[in-house]
């Protein structure tokens, strides 16, 4: 069995990412999943939040998506989703100030619910790589 | 004589300007397409694996879905025609709807009706001069399409598509279509664009994988809610990214039509200039020529009178 994962980070209009990895943890509608070397194939839904790639040099890979996919298959991991940034292409004053505009949008408003968690997203990878 | 020299002076003045205008669109439009190309082959990894995926679901797994199944009596097709936001590209929105006008025919020929959606302002203003409905439009991006605008037609037409039952008929929601087609230009090469018709709904999809080797069986997927959530999530983005394929081919295509047109009408304003110096210079030389025998006919009239006094 081939000890690492073969990872491609998709957005709709680019390759956000592609390399080898240790690990990958994402958050799927079920919750958070970890996933290495030998899983077994899965196909699952990813809501909008941080994915986690570790690489081979123990480095740490952070990115933002929205509501996507996760596809796994003999070691080949693919997440698709419409946006994804790298947590450093991200601007942390834009999606702070992103976040106070959808908020104070109005909370019953789906689309700034949606604007609110894509930014709270954005917030949490530039954090977490930090 | 001068008066008319003047004239042709400013003819090839302002067919010179023209020129540079129409060399500049040129130039611009050439260095658009490498942009647009590489728009969309950076779009290329995400459907490739989208409809990895899809396929993935679609074999493993023998949940029904709304978006795949044949509608057993189809009476009401949409057409999505793209044509450009602006002019100066030759025959590139005209052949367009030129493609769409025949399939429209045809789906007529058919017995279904035919609601017509349309993006970019030509096509607009062509149903709009001919006082033909058309159901909802957009505007403003032929040039460089961006995903969110795929997504936004996505859900407008996905919409159009299964607001199908007779429930909401009964609810005096308009009913909607049984088949959604999509016209747009496809991109070959720099010379070669073609205007092409798709069926985009009911989906058929396209089987990405090869065939499984004897020694390597494909993976047997977990899926997570479970098949059906996977696909009810899929499939829209599936057809998203379709219409986004679309939207960056007839991007591309319009370039290089624009970029054809602006070189050609480049070449006439050339040619224009080469035949108004001729006619020029030959209304100058005219002009000298009549002045001099005017000159040697007043000499000459001068040199009579002179002998007859004398």
């Amino acid at each position: 069995m081939a000890d690492q994962l073969q990872v491609e980070l998709v957005a709709a209009d680019r390759l956000v990412w592609s390399g080898e990895a240790k690990m990958v943890i994402a958050r799927t509608t079920e919750g958070d999943v970890g996933i290495l070397p030998g899983h077994a194939p899965i196909l699952s839904l990813l809501v909008d939040g941080v994915v986690d790639v570790q690489t081979q040099e123990g480095e740490t890979w952070v990115a933002a998506v929205d509501a996507g996919f996760l596809s796994v298959a003999h070691n080949r991991v693919s997440i698709l989703s419409e946006h994804a940034e790298m947590s450093h292409e991200i601007d942390l004053e834009k999606a702070r100030a992103d976040l106070e505009r959808a908020k104070s949008a109005g909370e019953n408003d789906d689309e700034a619910e949606e604007a609110v968690r894509r930014a709270e997203a954005r917030i949490r990878a530039v954090e977490r790589a930090g | 004589m001068a008066v008319s020299l003047r004239e042709y002076r400013a003819r090839i003045k302002s067919t010179e300007s023209m020129k540079k205008i129409t060399r500049a669109m040129e130039l611009i439009a050439a260095s658009r397409i490498i942009k647009a190309q590489q728009r969309a082959q950076a779009a290329a990894p995400y459907a490739r694996e989208l409809t990895r995926a899809v396929s993935a679901v679609a074999t493993f797994s023998n949940v029904d879905h709304a978006l795949t199944t044949e509608p057993e009596n189809p009476r009401k097709a949409a057409v999505l025609i793209v044509t450009s936001d602006r002019g100066l590209a030759g025959a590139y929105s005209s052949s367009v709807i030129k493609e769409a006008e025949r399939l429209t025919e045809k789906l007529k020929e058919e017995g279904k009706e035919v609601e017509v959606y349309i993006s970019g302002r030509k096509g607009e203003a062509y149903f709009k001069f001919r006082q033909r409905p058309v159901v909802q439009s957009w505007s403003g991006f032929s040039d460089q399409p961006t995903y969110d605008v795929a997504h936004d037609i996505g859900e407008t037409l996905i919409g159009a598509f299964l607001n199908d039952d007779d429930q909401a008929a009964a609810e005096g929601v308009p009913p909607g279509v049984d088949e959604v087609h999509v016209v747009y230009t496809r991109f070959r090469s720099m010379l070669v664009q073609e205007p092409t018709a798709v069926r985009l709904l009911p989906l058929e999809v396209v089987e990405g994988e090869e065939p499984p080797a004897e020694d390597e069986l494909l993976p047997l997927y977990e899926f997570e809610p479970s098949p059906a959530d996977v696909l009810d999530a899929l499939l829209p983005r599936y057809v998203q990214s379709r219409i986004f394929f679309a939207l960056l081919q007839a991007a591309a295509s319009e370039l290089a039509a624009r970029q054809k047109a602006m070189k050609s009408a480049t070449d006439n304003a050339d040619e224009l200039i080469k035949k108004y110096t001729r006619i020029a210079n030959q209304a100058r030389q005219a002009g000298i020529t009549q002045e001099i025998s005017e000159i040697v006919g007043g000499v000459n009239a001068l040199a009579d009178a002179n002998a007859g006094s004398e």
